[in-house]
């Protein structure tokens, strides 16, 4: 049987380990003169200012880049903010960082250089398509409030695109997400994003479109400051939101988009509404529908109280006893006063029958006086009579006959 | 009026114009109720749509000039 393995024969001291080999290059590297307190141009890269105050960068040109770090107590001395993209000249000594075997410049001044090349073109672009109107207010979508569908145009690996799916659903849980899968970086990046968002804009139903990616460096986010993409997201008819690496991270994307997310994150928050929030957005409104509900049903029963509570509707047979009463009352009154009335009728009656009575002249005879007649008339004077005539006198009780014998003149 | 096949927005709109109106309120009261009822039912489409958990995540793609979606899945 043979064993695959094999052995080379070598003898021990000929064999040299990892450490022993990297503490060599350190010692040749380190003890450079011309590796040591010189003077670098470059542009900075991939910045990253450690909690304990540490900062780590690249150093880049169009041919080369180097890692770098500048320890807490140069760096506290800086005057500026390094940044992404900024051309800076700085100090260092080339050293190796024994546990990564890898060597790196460590820097003890550094001061800006002009403008980076990349901060130049940014510029540039920004202005132009500034001055074409691409970045005007009047051109912006309004967001919609309650999207049913999102579409994501970012990269289905990453941090982004887990944190775009996870605050998504977390905030609205009844959200459709369509994701065009792209690439955010390197080369063809920003055609990619071009065909991603003309893709979406295809696809029926989507409400507002989310552009970007997780942080980088301003090599990495740089498709997001191209023309091209600028120009694709100006023409989107649906709204794009553009969120791309953090918050400090500005790019040509961002100032053309409908709006600005400062992170994937965000974006995903400006998308979609929170899921608690309306929630007791919509409870709140249920308890006022009810409690104004209920206010109106007891003001309106307090409506038909106060009608109810009238003493009409308590004790309606007081109402019909008091009427009655007031039936008897007035019928007695009358009764009384027809009384009154006939009493003075009678009284009337009596004085007017005395007057008749008065005048009846039987009643005259009865006292004693007589009537004096010719021939069917009543005599009132001597001068209508003559001797001889023949009169009828009438008494109470029968007549007489009698025959003139003189007549004398009465005044 | 209330209405499944309408939007949450929508569905929230009137629930807010419902409440603004008994809110305004001289309404009579056979309204009052009407509007009553329909804003517990549109509060309920609309806490129901919140807490259906019907999240869908799709992949678009292009192939042959044809939009494809397919299922996404997540990577853990």
């Amino acid at each position: 049987m043979e064993i695959g393995l094999k052995i080379p024969d070598i003898p021990e001291s000929g064999i040299i380990s990892v450490g022993k080999l990297t503490d060599y290059i350190k010692q040749k590297l380190e003890g450079d003169s011309q590796l040591v307190n010189i003077w670098v141009r470059g542009e900075i890269s991939n910045f990253r200012r450690h909690n304990n105050g540490h900062l780590y960068f690249t150093l880049k040109d169009n041919e080369s880049q180097i890692e770098c770090a500048m320890f807490r107590p140069s760096a506290t001395s800086l005057k500026f903010e390094p940044e992404h993209g900024l051309k800076v000249l700085v100090r260092a000594s080339v050293s190796v960082y024994k546990p990564y075997g890898k060597y790196q410049l460590v820097i003890s001044e550094m001061h800006p250089d002009g403008l980076g090349a990349l901060h130049q073109r940014f510029l540039q672009l920004k202005e132009k398509l500034k001055k074409e109107g691409l970045f005007s207010e009047e051109h912006k979508k309004p967001i919609p409030k309650f999207p049913r569908t999102v579409g994501l145009v970012t990269s289905p690996t990453g941090a982004a695109v887990r944190d775009l799916i996870r605050i998504l659903t977390r905030r609205f849980p009844n959200i459709k997400i369509k994701l065009a899968p792209t690439l955010v970086q390197g080369i063809g990046a920003a055609e990619d994003i071009v065909r991603s968002i003309r893709l979406l804009n295809r696809v029926e139903g989507i409400d507002v479109i989310i552009v970007g990616r997780g942080g980088g460096s301003l090599e990495d986010l740089w498709c997001f400051n191209e023309e091209i993409v600028a120009r694709a997201i100006f023409e989107s008819k649906i709204p794009i939101i553009s969120a791309v690496g953090h918050e400090t991270d500005f790019t040509i994307s961002d100032f053309v988009a409908d709006c600005r997310a400062s992170t994937p994150s965000n974006a995903a928050e400006i998308a979609v509404q929170d899921k608690d929030e309306l929630l007791s957005n919509i409870n709140h409104l249920r308890d006022k529908l009810l409690n104004k509900t209920k206010l109106t049903i007891a003001f309106k029963a307090q409506s038909l109280n106060a009608v109810i509570d009238r003493p009409l509707f308590k004790r309606p047979f007081d109402f019909i006893n008091e009427y009655l009463q007031q039936l008897d009352d007035s019928m007695l009154r009358s009764g009384r006063a027809i009384l009154v009335y006939l009493k003075l009728k009678r009284e009337v009656l009596e004085g007017v029958k005395g007057k008749l009575h008065s005048l009846d002249p039987k009643a005259v005879l009865g006292r004693g006086y007589s009537v004096v007649m010719y021939e069917g008339k009543v005599i009132k004077k001597s001068s209508d009579i003559k001797i001889n005539d023949l009169l009828d006198i009438i008494l109470q009780k029968g007549e007489i006959k009698s025959k003139v014998v003189e007549v004398k003149d009465g005044k | 009026m209330a209405n499944e096949e309408k939007s949450f927005e929508e569905n929230l709109a009137q629930l807010e114009e419902s409440v603004k109106s008994l809110e305004e309120g001289e309404l009579p009261l056979k309204e009052t109720l009407e509007k009553f009822e329909e804003g517990l039912k549109l509060s309920k489409l609309c806490t129901v749509e919140l807490e259906a958990a019907l999240k869908k995540i799709e992949q678009i793609v292009e192939k042959d000039g044809k939009i494809v979606s397919e299922p996404f899945e997540e990577e853990e």
